[in-house]
């Protein structure tokens, strides 16, 4: 063979690696900053060594790391079990929309962390291990991967997963992160109603609830809420969010007590002095109801319409009434 | 009402992530203004027409199948989704990652990725040392 032969194939090869590196290098890691600065928060070494662990089948690294989040928050299913939920034989793999909807299915809160580095290491410090899609590979050929993270310990540099047939994976900080960067740091962890995320705010906390609410959960979703509210105790969103989830649940008294806690921090909320006012009536006190309403209708938005509706829905109860 | 939305950050920030919450179905008692409705508010009609088009559990349904999932499973998996998961999957489902791990390749590919597992740039090998 001639040198000459060889030339595209090296050329090739050259290329391919040149290729296999483009992108990792240019943006820097976060993980370069953790273990420049130290932060003392992250300093202490942690693991949840009590995370149960369940090795993958061929291809179905879906269903067993979502096995191992389920057990951890009590949840009885196997990996087996969850095959028929999220398993996708054409893909050979999970897609991440199904395993959402598996957990809500289980009636446990999926909450989808902040892309960070940062936000990882609080879950899996208030003992919340994460689940995280990487790639494994590279962009131009990714092999996307679900595991598990329940430890690290930023001194050492170590990251420690749950993942496929290993028990306790270990990556530094830097590979793991690359792994995870390019799967857009995509992480999950799994609670029970009356357990906050370690990361979220109120408004992302609640954005992981509400779709329990279209899955006609309320029971499930008011819990939530009202264990945020704890938390957050003035939050409006959380407060509309209740007051509406009640209502669902025909608890007026309650329904009643989050409209009034919304108004009474914005008093002009065409929402709330609407609801509040339909609430009010449903409970035959038609006088306030009639009030709220035509404020509503004061500072309506663009449900204008709708509030006009509970105000002529209040005045004929009214009518009937007095006869 | 829309002025003083925009000037509540919190509310705002309501406004931009929870659109993704839109509810399409109308609503059945709309005595109240419920959570859903008061993203959907906020929608713009461009977006609702998107949503509305590509909103189709059917479909979905349909495509589950096509990847090998049994009928009645597949009917099952589209009813536990949001409105906002069926769109997110409706014509994607052969694009979307898909954890599966790690599966076989070409000699030249898996060559290349032992060398980006040593310098620990992927982590393909379980056998290379981090």
């Amino acid at each position: 063979m001639k040198l000459s032969d060889l030339k595209p194939a090296l050329l090739l090869t050259g290329g391919f690696f040149l290729l296999a590196l483009q992108g990792c290098s240019s943006v820097a890691l976060q993980s370069d900053k953790l273990l420049e600065t130290k932060p003392p928060e992250f300093m202490q070494p942690q693991e949840i060594s009590d995370v149960a662990f369940t090795p993958q089948r061929e291809y179905q690294c879906g269903p067993a790391a979502l096995a191992t989040v389920l057990q951890w928050r009590d949840v009885s299913v196997t990996a087996d079990d969850l095959v028929d939920d999220v398993y996708l034989p054409g893909r050979k793999g999970s897609l991440q929309v199904e395993m959402l909807a598996t957990v809500r299915r289980y009636d446990r809160v999926p909450y989808v962390i902040e892309q960070k580095m940062d936000a990882l290491l609080q879950e899996v410090r208030a003992g919340n291990p994460v689940l995280v899609l990487q790639n494994l590979g590279l962009e131009w050929h990714p092999f996307w991967h679900y595991a598990v993270v329940i430890g690290y310990d930023l001194a050492n540099d170590k990251i420690i997963l749950r993942s496929g047939e290993v028990k306790r994976h270990i990556n530094s900080f830097s590979l793991f992160e690359r792994t995870w960067r390019r799967a857009n740091y995509w992480g999950l962890v799994v609670l029970p109603v009356d357990r906050l995320p370690a990361s979220s705010n109120a408004f992302s906390y609640l954005k992981s609830v509400v779709p329990f609410e279209q899955l006609h959960k309320n029971d499930i979703a008011l819990k939530a809420y009202k264990n945020a509210l704890q938390k957050w105790p003035q939050d409006t969103n959380l407060l509309m969010a209740a007051g509406n989830a009640s209502y669902t649940q025909k608890e007026l008294i309650n329904a009643e007590k989050y409209y009034r806690q919304v108004i009474q921090n914005a008093p002009d909320y065409a929402p709330a002095l609407n609801n509040l006012a339909q609430v009010l009536s449903e409970q035959q006190h038609y006088k306030a109801a009639k009030a709220y309403a035509e404020k509503a209708i004061l500072h309506a938005d663009k449900y204008k319409a709708e509030y006009k509706k509970t105000l002529h829905g209040i005045m004929q109860k009214m009518s009937y009434s007095r006869h | 009402m829309l002025n003083k939305i925009r000037g509540n950050r919190a509310i705002s920030s309501m406004l931009v992530v929870l659109m993704l919450f839109l509810s399409i179905q109308p609503v059945v008692n709309a005595a109240i203004v419920n959570t859903t409705d008061l993203v959907a508010e906020q929608q713009s009609a461009i977006d609702r027409d998107t949503l509305l088009k590509s909103l189709d559990r059917k479909e979905v349904q349909l495509a589950l199948v096509a990847q090998g999932v049994d009928v009645k499973l597949a009917k099952k998996r589209v009813a536990s989704m949001t409105n906002e998961e069926v769109v997110a999957l409706n014509n994607k489902m052969d694009q979307l990652p898909a954890g599966s791990g790690i599966i076989e390749t070409v000699v030249f590919i898996a060559i290349v990725l032992l060398i980006t597992d040593i310098v620990g740039w992927t982590d393909v090998y379980p056998f290379v040392r981090k």
